[in-house]
C-alpha cells in the first residue's frame, strides 16, 4: 500500500492503507487529534483499486482487510473516506471478540450512559451528536462496545456520520471538525463530523450504563415514551448485536446482566430538538 | 399406559436470566438463545432430576405449584414438551435408558 494512516478509537487500533492518496488524507484531517496504536493494530483496512488498471483510470474503490465481505460493491474515489469508514465498521462487525458490540450510539453524563439503539433512520447518529455538542459525553454512534467482564461501555468515539437533512442540523460548529460533503453516495449526502475534543480526551474512560432508548423518527409522530418489557429488550439487542452468537456464553451473560440492571424505554419524535429533551427529560428523572 | 419419556440437558449446560416473567435460556451445546415462557422452564427444572413422562413431570412440578386438574396439567405438559423438542431442548428416551440428544 502506498499510502497508510494509523489512529485508536478507545480500545480498538485500525491499520488503513490505500493505493491512493485521498482517502488517507481526508482521513488525516477528520481524525486530527487522535491518539496513535500503542502497539500492534487489532484490524486492518486496504482501500485497493477493483481492478489493476482501474487505479487510475475511473478508479473505483474495493473495500479490503482481515474480515471481508464477498460481493461488496466498489465505491467511487470521491466516497473514499466513506470507503475507510465502511472498511472500519466492516472489520469490527466481522472480527470484534473482545466486547459484545451493539450496533448503538452512545452517550454519557454524570457517570451514566445511555445507550440509543434502532433501525436505520432511527436518528442514533443525530440525537447522540447532537447531545454531544450539549455538555454530555459522545460514547459512539455507530458501535457500543460492552465489556463482558465489567458491564461497562468502552466509548468508541469514530467520526459520526452525518447523513442528508441532519447536515443542516450542525452548521454552527467549528467547520475545521467537518469532513467533506459526499454526495450521492449509496447512503445518500453524507458529511463526516469529528467529535468534540473532551470526547476524543476522554475515550479510554468506560462508563456505566444507565439507560436503554430504542429511539424513533418520524414526521407525524407525537412525541412519547413508554418502558420496554426485558423479554423484548432482549431480543431487540441480539438483533442489534453484531457478534452476539460468536461471543456464545459471554454474550449471553453480558446481555441478560445489561437487560436485568438497566431501564429501557421507547421514544418517539419527530424533530431533532424533540428527541434531546426527551432524552434530556429522563435524565432529570 | 404412560407417555413417552423425556431427557433435557443437564442444568450445568445452560444459562438463563429472569426477563420479568420470561426467561432467556442459552443452550450451550447448540449455541441456541430462547425466549421461554411459563411453564417451560419449570419442565426444564423438573426434568433435571432426570428422564421424565408428562405424568412424572406434572407430579414432580406439583410439589412447588398448585395444578388444577391433574389430567389437564399433563395434556398442557404435553404440549410443552413437544415444543421443546422441536426446540431442540430435550429428546425422546427409551426406557431402558437408551436415546441420545439431537444433534
Amino acid at each position: 500500500m502506498n499510502h497508510r494512516f494509523e489512529l485508536r478509537v478507545g480500545p480498538v487500533a485500525f491499520r488503513i492503507g490505500s493505493a491512493w492518496r485521498g482517502p488517507v488524507e481526508a482521513l488525516r484531517r477528520l481524525y486530527a487529534g487522535y491518539p496513535e496504536p500503542k502497539g500492534i493494530c487489532d484490524f486492518t483496512v486496504r482501500l485497493e483499486p477493483e481492478r489493476p488498471w482501474r487505479r487510475a483510470l475511473r478508479p473505483s474503490i474495493a473495500i479490503r482487510g482481515d474480515f471481508m465481505l464477498p460481493g461488496a460493491a466498489p465505491l467511487s474515489l470521491a466516497h473514499g473516506l466513506l470507503a475507510a469508514e465502511m472498511g472500519m465498521n466492516l472489520q469490527m462487525a466481522l472480527g470484534q471478540r473482545r466486547f459484545l458490540l451493539l450496533h448503538a450510539a452512545a452517550v454519557e453524563r454524570d457517570g451514566k450512559a445511555v445507550l440509543l439503539t434502532g433501525h436505520s433512520g432511527a436518528g442514533k447518529s443525530t440525537l447522540s451528536a447532537l447531545l454531544g455538542e450539549r455538555g454530555w459525553r459522545f460514547l459512539g454512534d455507530e458501535f457500543a462496545l460492552l465489556d463482558p467482564e465489567s458491564g461497562l461501555l468502552h466509548p468508541f468515539p469514530r467520526a459520526v456520520s452525518l447523513k442528508n437533512e441532519s447536515l443542516a442540523v450542525f452548521g454552527e460548529v467549528d467547520g475545521a471538525r467537518l469532513g467533506p460533503v459526499m454526495a450521492g453516495t449509496p447512503k445518500g449526502t453524507i458529511r463526516h463530523l469529528r467529535p468534540s475534543p473532551d470526547a476524543i480526551a476522554r475515550m479510554d474512560v468506560p462508563a456505566r450504563p444507565a439507560l436503554i432508548l430504542f429511539p424513533r423518527f418520524g414526521r407525524d409522530l407525537a412525541p412519547d415514551s413508554r418502558p420496554v418489557g426485558a423479554a423484548e429488550v432482549f431480543v431487540r439487542l441480539t438483533q442489534a448485536s453484531t457478534n452476539y452468537v460468536a461471543l456464545g456464553r459471554r454474550g449471553f451473560d453480558a446481555l441478560s446482566r445489561l437487560v436485568s440492571s438497566v431501564p429501557a424505554r421507547a421514544l418517539d419524535y419527530s424533530a431533532s430538538e424533540e428527541g434531546v429533551r426527551l432524552v434530556e427529560d429522563h435524565r432529570s428523572k | 399406559m404412560a407417555g413417552p419419556l423425556y431427557a433435557a440437558d443437564p442444568p450445568g449446560s445452560v444459562a438463563s436470566a429472569d426477563l420479568e416473567g420470561l426467561t432467556a435460556l442459552f443452550h450451550a451445546r447448540s449455541g441456541t438463545t430462547h425466549i421461554l415462557a411459563p411453564p417451560a422452564p419449570q419442565i426444564l427444572r423438573a426434568l433435571a432430576a432426570g428422564p421424565a413422562d408428562a405424568g412424572e413431570i406434572a407430579a414432580r412440578l406439583a410439589d412447588a405449584f398448585d395444578l388444577a386438574g391433574e389430567e389437564d396439567a399433563e395434556a398442557a405438559i404435553s404440549a410443552r414438551l413437544a415444543e421443546l423438542e422441536a426446540a431442540g431442548l430435550v429428546w425422546r428416551q427409551s426406557r431402558s435408558g437408551s436415546g441420545q440428544p439431537p444433534g
